[in-house]
């Protein structure tokens, strides 16, 4: 039993890091992809990226996933052969490593879900990956170039076979190698080393950190740096700006005549360096080359993702979800106190009464800051979901050979984690059908006097209680003309109806639906924007879109901070008890029937200067009646984004904090109903949804 | 006088480390202390009294190999039993490992109780 526990723990925490071990892979492939257009490649890069397939390959290896574990293990010797130089970064190439990955991120997956065998798919990607290897090289010449430098054994030993070819390749390339040593206070070493190792990466490159003893070895702790450049001493001296250092030059490949014989002696160094230090208080001024820039660029992101590994804690969604849970069990708790306090002072313990309800009062404000420390821990940037979505757009823009430039604002604006999850895949649809059907080719909008660069832009803002994501092409829009043919053909709609663009733009939603006649490997998967409408209406969301024929479309989809606890409105209708989430509860109006017109057989009201169609619970979910309905009543104005729709119910109960349940798979199917909740006197309701029920009328409505 | 020993493992994989101490715990009453990189490891080992050392090879900042060639040079650290668990495990990496001074070299994937084996030899608990 227990056994069982600890190892379904153990595949849990697998899977958490898999995952991110692979997403962050699928990231830098992109960023290799994009470098391998430009020509220079990173080193750094393809080493973390190989790290990535080598440590996935040992952890899946480990916990006997022997799928990951034997894909991820051919990527790594395809990753190895090119880190170590013995083969070339083509385009095919690339297509091997993003396909392995692709296949790498279903296995992984398919750990969770526990989908079939796929020996047959590894097989042929290993296949593909076989092809691209290079093939066994002649053994090089055993004259070692290594042997030049004169490197301690000690430093030699500790050398990987990766670091060896780094080493390698700089002498190759003709810088001088030298060995920077620098000793630091052991507290404070890291950062101090990653200062040192900041400015010497703008200039060269560190080929390996070899710690050391030191002088007192209590206190201090000595690093020897081998790196590669092709400054002079002086000059990697000056970078340091610190006296501690020590930099001494260990050799230049083919040049043991002049400059060996220029390099000044190891006693002249030692002397030599410590003066100069003294001199050079600010760093001699460098060329920007374009190494420089890409490996000072690098140092930063590296020390950015090493802060954030140190500062954050990994949690199951689970735990977060309990505790929510607890959370939520002891605000039903504190209301009944309340209600017990109440109670006491009307049956004559008015002084204990006011003592239990002052304590009430304060437990209510603890409860309140605990509730909301809770979700903010829920709380993630939507910048996390960009990185994905960054990824898909060069990719799939790469296979159809469109420019596309991608602009993220917003990045740091929070929603809820499982919010995020959920908003992503239908998110990456938008941005597919964008790139497949918005943007145009590079010709073409050459050819209409647009930039040949198409623009994505992606923009998340929080607008109350709501975050708004928008995703904006400048394509070529949404030809209207064509949905309306097509609606016509399909018989949505009868020729004469004029209808607004809007609710032609609405057809888009149907099940079936796609203007497109060739359906194509992007977008034709099968999946249309019905689904993506009723994945976003399952997290209480809504999307919207505006186009412009010529100009480009907008997505605008509208999402609830939060899912956990909600306040509610509570009302009730034909006997049955119901909650509203009051996020998207405009204002309530008591009503008569006198106030109700019928316009086509729809009931609709006037509100001001607007006239807002009626729903009736009781007709929406064909519940009957037992009794008469009130002769007032009340209509509850929800909206969700710009979209109104009146509920009509028979009263309100009040307003309450509720968390909301999950109803399960077997119910969501179920239109306008988003879950379920505790209303803390045993008696447990349904909360509507109301951005599915504002759908549901207005295609009733067409 | 507590005769409890203490274990550092330096792996970035948590999973992995996680892995390393269910097995540890099946063993015996231990304590671990754990490093998330070989600078980590760096920073733990003057304050901990470490008795054995698990470490990767394949880490950030510094590696394995370079860990275990400081350790071996520095007169603190130079009796500490060192074992190392890689997913490199060609006969010159294994060489190469013990070359610097590696007492034990584990390729992953390994059966637990080839570890579980390996820690009580060179940590038996005197009673």
């Amino acid at each position: 039993m227990s056994d069982h526990d600890t190892s379904h723990k153990a595949i849990k925490e697998f899977l958490a890091e898999a995952e991110e071990v692979v997403e962050q892979l699928g990231s830098e492939l992109a960023d290799l992809a994009d470098m391998a257009d430009s020509g220079e490649l990173d080193p750094d890069l393809l080493n973390s990226i190989f790290r990535g397939a080598h440590s996935l390959k040992g952890l899946a290896g480990m916990f006997g996933f022997t799928d990951v574990s034997e894909l991820s293990h051919n990527m790594e010797n395809l990753l190895d052969c090119l880190r170590l130089g013995k083969i070339g970064l083509e385009k095919g190439v690339m297509k091997v490593l993003f396909g392995a990955h692709e296949l790498l991120t279903s296995l992984v997956r398919s750990v969770e879900t526990g989908g079939a065998a796929r020996g047959d798919e590894i097989a042929a990607c290993v296949a593909l990956i076989n092809t691209c290897l290079a093939p066994p090289a002649e053994k090089q010449p055993v004259e070692s170039p290594l042997a030049l430098l004169g490197l301690p054994e000690r430093v030699l030993g500790a050398l990987t076979e990766y670091e060896e070819h780094r080493l390698l390749d700089n002498l190759n390339r003709g810088r001088g190698i030298f060995n920077v040593h620098t000793s630091f206070e052991l507290t404070t070493f890291d950062q101090e080393l990653a200062q040192v190792s900041d400015a010497l990466k703008t200039s060269g490159e560190i080929i390996s950190t070899l710690p050391s003893m030191g002088g007192n070895m209590e206190t201090h702790i000595d690093f020897d740096l081998l790196f590669g450049s092709t400054c002079s001493l002086v000059e990697i001296q000056g970078l340091m700006g610190n006296d501690s250092s020590v930099v001494t030059f260990l050799g230049r490949a083919g040049s043991k005549t002049d400059r060996a014989a220029a390099a000044p002696s190891p006693s002249m160094i030692d002397k030599l360096s410590s003066e100069d230090a003294a001199q050079h208080s600010v760093a001699v001024p460098l060329e920007p080359t374009e190494t420089a820039t890409m490996a000072s660029f690098n140092t930063e992101d590296t020390a950015q993702s090493a802060k954030s590994m140190s500062r954050t804690v990994r949690v199951d969604i689970g735990k977060l979800d309990e505790l929510m849970n607890i959370v939520g069990e002891l605000v039903l708790a504190h209301s009944s106190i309340s209600a017990i306090a109440i109670r006491m002072r009307n049956e004559g313990y008015s002084r204990v009464a006011v003592d239990l309800s002052k304590s009430a009062k304060g437990l209510e404000r603890k409860l309140a800051d605990l509730q909301k420390g809770v979700m903010e821990i829920r709380m993630i940037p939507v910048g996390q979901l960009y990185e994905k979505m960054s990824r898909i757009i060069r990719k799939i823009s790469r296979e159809q050979g469109k420019k596309v430039e991608l602009k993220f604002h917003g990045a740091d604006t929070e929603l809820d984690k499982l919010i995020v999850e959920d908003i992503s895949d239908p998110m990456m649809h938008i941005i597919r059908n964008a790139i497949d059907h918005g943007i145009e080719s590079p010709e073409k909008r050459l050819s209409i006097g647009k930039d040949e660069k198409g623009t994505i832009r992606i923009s998340s803002y929080q607008k109350g209680n709501h975050v708004v994501i928008e995703v904006e092409d400048d394509g070529n829009g949404i030809d209207l003309d064509r949905v309306k043919a097509k609606a016509l053909q399909k018989g949505l709609v009868s020729g004469v109806t004029s209808l607004s663009d809007r609710e032609l733009l609405d057809f888009i939603f149907m099940p079936g639906f796609s203007t497109n006649e060739n359906v194509n490997e992007v977008s034709g998967r099968g999946v249309g924007m019905d689904v993506v409408r009723n994945n976003i209406a399952a997290v209480s969301g809504m999307v919207d879109i505006e186009t412009t024929k010529g100009m480009g479309s907008r997505f605008i989809i509208t999402l609830p901070i939060t899912l956990a606890i909600i306040k509610a409105l509570i009302i009730s209708c034909a006997g049955r008890t119901y909650a509203l989430p009051i996020t998207s509860v405009m204002e309530s109006l008591l009503l008569t029937n006198a106030d109700i017109k019928t316009v086509e057989r729809k009931e609709v009201i006037q509100l001001r200067e607007h006239t807002l169609p009626l729903l009736r619970l009781e007709s929406f979910f064909s519940t009957t009646r037992s009794t008469e309905s009130p002769r007032e009543f009340y209509v509850i104005v929800v909206g969700v984004a710009e979209k109104r729709l009146g509920i009509v119910v028979d009263d309100l109960l009040g307003q309450q904090d509720i968390v909301i349940k999950s109803l399960g798979e077997s119910f969501k199917r179920f239109r306008g109903i988003s879950g379920a909740a505790d209303l803390g006197d045993q008696r447990t309701i349904l909360v509507l949804d109301v951005g599915g029920m504002i759908n549901e009328t207005m295609k009733a409505g067409n | 006088m507590s005769t409890q020993k203490t274990i550092l493992i330096a792996d970035d994989s948590p999973a992995m480390r996680s892995m390393l101490i269910s097995a540890i715990e099946l063993l015996g009453d231990y304590r671990i202390v754990e490093a998330s990189s070989g600078f980590e490891a760096l920073r733990l080992l003057p304050r901990e009294k470490v008795d054995l050392i698990l470490t990767d090879i394949n880490m950030p900042d510094i590696n394995g190999l370079e860990l275990i060639s400081y350790l071996r040079s520095n007169s603190n650290y130079l009796s500490i039993p060192v074992v190392i668990i890689s997913t490199e495990g060609s006969q010159k990496d294994i060489e190469k490992g013990k070359l610097l001074g590696a007492n034990e070299y584990l390729v992953k994937p390994f059966d637990p109780a080839r570890l579980q084996v390996l820690i009580s030899s060179y940590l038996c608990i005197t009673p």
